[in-house]
């Protein structure tokens, strides 16, 4: 069976209509989830994409947090389901607490738009498995608000625990503490980044290349080794 | 009639570039001797009848759980009664 994984839609989502057109890329069936409901429609993972849900008010990712759908998430992940979250979506992660630490206004205050070199430095979560290590890998950011920080003591534990899953190299573009890029939960199930994979899965498209592409297929074999954590 | 005002700060050791730039803008515009300018939130909030003992918990539960994100920011609550 088609392993499927949903993509929640908020108020201002911009990127679920590109996360489900990757992950139906990789061989998945994609779901659109409505935030409002109250129901994971038995998915096997779940996407929380980009945009600025509830245009970003209060905190990037504060009010998302309280959607009735990301209640049911948060017990997911804690059942070991693949999540991972997607530059506003990374901030609702890290606002809803699976993640920690918090994304703030870049240094530089600019909003940022380029394509980004990373290094993966963890290639053992769900997300990550089909990179090599220490892979570089070009996919592009796009945020205003993306400097990850974190005390001193959680920065040295994501990194004492491998947990640092991809780094900025050639350049930070947001002033992220240890260029940090994205980071996992402890059991690796839970993935949080800013830049997008799913804007580099089509040579036609994918302006820097298919570099994204690993984060979909990754998590097509982790949910077939598991047969799926429903 | 009560009003519950919360002040929200960034924690003093997250940078704040937005009251970096402010900071550069009072200068620009004539102001000596600028050493620092830290930008926060306000929030007031007018509620019905008196707070009572469970409410201000309540509400202190709220200010840390949404309108601050003690992660990165402090916050300061105080209720000022019969508005």
């Amino acid at each position: 069976m088609t392993s499927s994984v949903g993509v929640i839609t908020f108020p201002g989502s911009l990127d679920d209509s590109d996360s489900r057109r990757a992950l139906s890329a990789a061989g998945m069936s994609a779901i659109p989830l409505w935030h409002g409901s109250d129901s994971l429609a038995d998915v096997d993972a779940v996407l929380v994409p980009g945009g600025f849900s509830y245009g970003d008010y209060l905190r990037c990712g504060a009010i998302a947090r309280f959607a009735p759908l990301m209640t049911e998430v948060i017990a997911a992940a804690g059942r070991g389901m693949p999540v991972i979250g997607i530059c506003n979506g990374f901030q609702i992660l890290c606002e809803s607490h699976l993640l920690p630490g918090a994304l703030t206004r870049n240094e530089s205050l600019h909003y940022i738009c380029r394509d980004q070199w990373l290094r993966v430095e963890n290639n053992r979560t769900a997300w990550t498995a089909d990179y090599d290590s220490e892979q570089e890998i070009l996919i592009p950011v796009k945020h205003g608000e993306g400097r990850y920080v974190a005390n001193d003591h959680t920065l040295d534990e994501l990194e004492d625990d491998g947990r640092v899953v991809v780094r900025y190299i050639g350049g930070n573009p947001n002033g992220s503490f240890r260029d940090i890029a994205g980071i996992c939960n402890d059991s690796g199930n839970v993935v949080g980044l800013m830049p997008h994979p799913e804007h580099a899965i089509d040579p036609l498209t994918g302006a820097p290349g298919v570099d994204g592409q690993g984060f979909f297929t990754s998590v097509v074999k982790a949910l077939v080794g598991s047969g799926s954590a429903r | 009639m009560a009003r519950v005002v919360v002040d929200v700060m960034l924690k003093p050791e997250i940078l704040d570039p937005e009251g970096r730039a402010i900071q550069g803008a009072l200068t620009r515009l004539g102001l000596d001797g600028v050493s620092d300018v830290r930008q926060g939130k306000r929030f007031e909030i007018a509620l019905d009848g008196e707070v009572s003992e469970e409410r201000a918990e309540t509400l202190n539960r709220l200010a840390a759980e949404l309108l601050a994100n003690p992660v990165i920011e402090d916050y300061r609550l105080r209720v000022e009664e019969g508005q």
